[in-house]
C-alpha cells in the first residue's frame, strides 16, 4: 500500500501538523518507505489470534468515585502560554 | 583520598554510610566532573545548587542515622521524567520552558531513598532515536572513540545522555526509559549496564509518554550490582499507573553473585540475523561459553515471529505516538505559534515544535490510526504481537529460564553517519531489544568485550516476566567473565 500526495495533505492536516506544499514530496517518500517496510505484516496468518492489549494479564483497577484532588488552577495553568484569571487563552473559536 | 567520581555506586553507598566521605565530597566532585564535561553535551539542564541541598539533607540523615538505601548517591536524570520545579523538556522544542509542578513516581522514590538530582540528561526527542541525534538540545558525543580516531561517536539512544554521563564518571548511575531498546542500546554501545524490568514493574506515572504499552523505566550503571541497587528504589506498586504491578519489590543485589548452576538458557536461532558481524557472533558464542562454564545448561530454541517483531513495532508505536502527542497543541504549556484561529494555531505549533523524527512517526500513526486502516495496520500489528509473546511464553514453558541474545547488531557509529539515510537504516539498531518491549519482558544489556576498533559491545539477556533477580544473577556472570575495559584517555575535560 502506498500513499498519494493527497492522502499526505489529508494525515498531515489529522495530525494537525501544518506542512508546505515543498515538504509533501519528501514527506511522501518517507511515509511510502514506513508503508513498504511494515508490508510483510499482510502475509502473516493472524487468523483466530486475539489482540495484546495487557502486556500483563490484569483487570484495570477502578479507584472510588471521589474527589481526592483540585484547588490548584494555578498550578494546572502555571505553564500556559497564556492565561488569564486561571483559564487557558486560545483563539476565537465560537462567533 | 582516590578520586570520588571512580567509585562504584555500591562503594559510595558504603563509604557514606561508614563517614569515609560525605555526602557533600561526592556530590561536588560529580558536580566538577559534570561541569569539565560539557562537551559531550550530556545535560540540558545542571542542578547543581539544588544537588548541594540535597547532599547536606543527605550528610544530616547519615549523621543521625535516618539514611536511605540511597542516601548521598548523585545521580542524573533522564529528561523524560518530570522533576517538580526543574526544567522537563523530552529533548524537544515544543516543552521547551515546561517546568513541571509535580515530580514523576520513579524520581520521588530515589528522592525518598536518598539521592541527589544531579540534572536533567539529554536524549532524542521525545525518546525517539537511537543515537541521541534527534534531540533538539543537540547530539550527545559518547566518551569512547575508536581507536586512533577522534571521530565523534554516538552514545546510542534514547537515554544517550544517560548513558554517557554514567559511562564517563559524571554520575554513579542514571535513570532510563526504554521503549524499543532505549536503554540497552546505549548501554551496550557505552559498555554500561542497563535493565528495562517487565512491563509495570516501574510506574510511568510522570514519565513523558511515547507508547504507552511499550514504555517502561530502568536504570543504567557501571555494573550490575548498582544497576540492581537502583533498580530496587526505582521500582514498586504506584496507584497512579493503571498498568503498574502490585506485588512486592525483591531486594535485588541478593541477586548478584547468586550461582546460575542447572538454570537453561535459551539461543534463538532467529537472533542470527544477515549481515550481522562476525565480531557480534564471535561475542554471543563466547557469552554461551562463559554462562556454560558457570553450569548453565545451553539449548537452542526458535522465537519464529522475531522478524515480525521490528515492523509491528513501527505500527504500534507510532499509533500511540500519536495519540499521546496530540495534547501538545499550544494551549496548556510549552511553546504556542500564532495562528488565525485555533486550528491553524495548533498546526503552526506542532509544526515549529516538533523535529523531523517526530513528526515523521506521527504522521505513520496518524494514518494507521485513521478510518479504513485501523484493521489491517494496527489491530494486525496487535495480533502480530500476541504471537511474539507466544513464542517466548512457549519458551519458558519448554523449561528456558532466559535467552541470550547480542544487544545490538553491530558497535556504536559516527555522529551523522546514519541521519541522512533511510530511517529504516536507523531503526535496525533496535532489532534485538524490540522483541523485548513487545512481549513486556525483562531484558538487561551487560558489556561483554570490545570491537576490532575498540569499541564496547554488549550481550542481553530476556528473562521471564518479574525474573528481574534471575536476569541479575546470569548478567553478573557474564560481567565476571568478560575482560575488563577502561575508557579511553579523558579527552572531554
Amino acid at each position: 500500500m502506498s500513499v498519494d500526495q493527497a492522502t499526505v495533505r489529508k494525515i498531515a492536516h489529522l495530525a494537525r501538523i501544518a506542512v508546505s506544499e515543498a515538504e509533501i514530496p519528501h514527506l511522501q517518500n518517507e511515509l511510502n518507505s514506513m508503508l513498504h517496510f511494515v508490508e510483510a505484516l499482510a502475509s502473516v496468518d493472524v487468523e483466530g489470534v486475539e489482540p495484546m492489549t495487557s502486556v500483563m494479564p490484569m483487570a484495570l483497577r477502578i479507584r472510588a468515585d471521589v474527589v481526592n484532588d483540585g484547588e490548584m488552577a494555578a498550578l494546572v495553568t502555571r505553564n500556559a502560554p497564556q492565561s488569564e484569571d486561571h483559564f487557558f487563552l486560545v483563539p476565537k473559536v465560537v462567533e | 583520598m582516590t578520586d570520588l567520581t571512580h567509585m562504584t555506586l555500591a562503594e559510595a553507598r558504603d563509604a557514606l554510610v561508614a563517614k569515609k566521605i560525605s555526602a557533600r565530597e561526592l556530590t561536588s566532585a560529580h558536580i566538577g566532573a559534570v561541569e569539565a564535561a560539557r562537551a559531550l553535551n550530556a545535560f540540558i539542564v545542571e542542578t547543581p545548587e539544588q544537588a548541594l541541598a540535597m547532599a547536606d539533607a543527605a550528610d544530616q540523615r547519615l549523621g543521625n542515622g535516618t539514611h536511605g538505601p540511597l542516601e548521598g548517591i548523585p545521580l542524573g536524570i533522564k529528561d523524560l521524567y518530570c522533576t517538580k520545579d526543574v526544567q522537563t523538556t523530552a529533548g524537544s522544542h515544543i516543552l521547551e520552558g515546561f517546568v513541571p509542578t509535580y515530580e514523576s513516581t520513579v524520581t520521588s522514590q530515589l528522592w525518598r531513598d536518598g539521592a541527589v538530582m544531579l540534572g536533567k540528561l539529554n536524549l532524542d526527542e521525545f525518546a525517539m532515536g537511537s543515537s541521541n541525534e534527534t534531540s533538539h538540545f543537540g547530539a550527545v558525543k559518547s566518551p569512547w572513540r575508536r581507536a586512533g580516531s577522534n571521530a565523534a561517536l554516538v552514545p546510542g539512544g534514547s537515554s544517550g545522555g544517560s548513558a554517557a554521563a554514567v559511562a564517563a564518571h559524571l554520575c554513579l548511575g542514571a535513570t532510563a526509559t526504554d521503549t524499543g531498546g532505549s536503554i540497552r542500546q546505549p548501554a551496550a554501545f557505552t559498555g554500561t549496564v542497563g535493565i528495562k524490568p517487565t512491563y509495570g514493574r516501574c510506574s510511568r506515572w510522570g514519565i513523558v509518554a511515547f507508547a504507552s504499552s511499550l514504555d517502561q523505566a530502568g536504570p543504567i550503571a557501571r555494573n550490575v550490582r548498582d544497576s540492581a541497587i537502583l533498580m530496587r528504589s526505582m521500582a514498586g506498586f504506584d496507584p497512579k499507573d493503571s498498568t503498574s504491578v502490585d506485588r512486592p519489590v525483591p531486594n535485588y543485589e541478593e541477586a548478584i553473585g547468586q550461582s546460575i548452576k542447572g538454570k537453561t538458557i535459551g539461543i534463538p536461532k532467529e537472533y542470527r540475523v544477515d549481515g550481522m558481524s562476525p565480531e557480534i557472533e564471535a561475542l554471543w558464542q563466547q557469552g554461551i561459553a562463559w554462562l556454560r562454564d558457570a553450569g548453565a545448561k545451553i539449548v537452542d530454541i526458535s522465537l519464529p515471529n522475531t522478524r515480525h517483531a521490528l515492523p509491528a513495532y513501527y505500527i504500534v508505536a507510532p499509533a500511540e505516538a500519536s495519540s499521546n502527542l496530540a495534547r501538545y497543541d499550544g494551549v496548556r504549556y510549552g511553546l504556542r505559534e500564532q495562528g488565525r484561529d485555533i486550528v491553524e494555531m495548533y498546526e503552526k505549533t506542532r509544526a515549529a515544535g516538533f523535529g523531523k523524527e517526530v513528526r515523521r512517526r506521527i504522521m505513520i500513526g496518524t494514518y494507521v490510526l485513521s478510518a479504513g486502516y485501523y484493521d489491517a495496520y494496527y489491530l494486525r500489528a496487535q495480533k502480530i504481537r500476541t504471537l511474539i509473546k507466544r513464542d517466548f511464553e512457549n519458551a519458558y514453558a519448554a523449561g528456558v529460564d532466559a535467552i541470550l541474545t547480542p544487544a545490538t547488531p553491530s558497535a556504536a557509529f559516527g555522529i551523522g553517519e546514519k541521519v541522512s539515510a533511510d530511517p529504516i537504516e536507523m531503526y535496525l539498531n533496535d532489532v534485538f531489544t524490540v522483541t523485548v518491549n513487545m512481549a513486556g519482558l525483562p531484558g538487561i544489556a551487560v558489556p561483554a568485550g570490545l570491537s576490532s576498533e575498540g569499541l564496547p559491545l554488549g550481550l542481553q539477556l530476556i528473562g521471564r516476566p518479574f525474573d528481574e533477580e534471575g536476569l541479575f544473577s546470569m548478567a553478573s556472570v557474564i560481567e565476571q567473565s568478560a575482560p575488563k575495559t577502561s575508557l579511553p584517555q579523558n579527552w572531554w575535560a
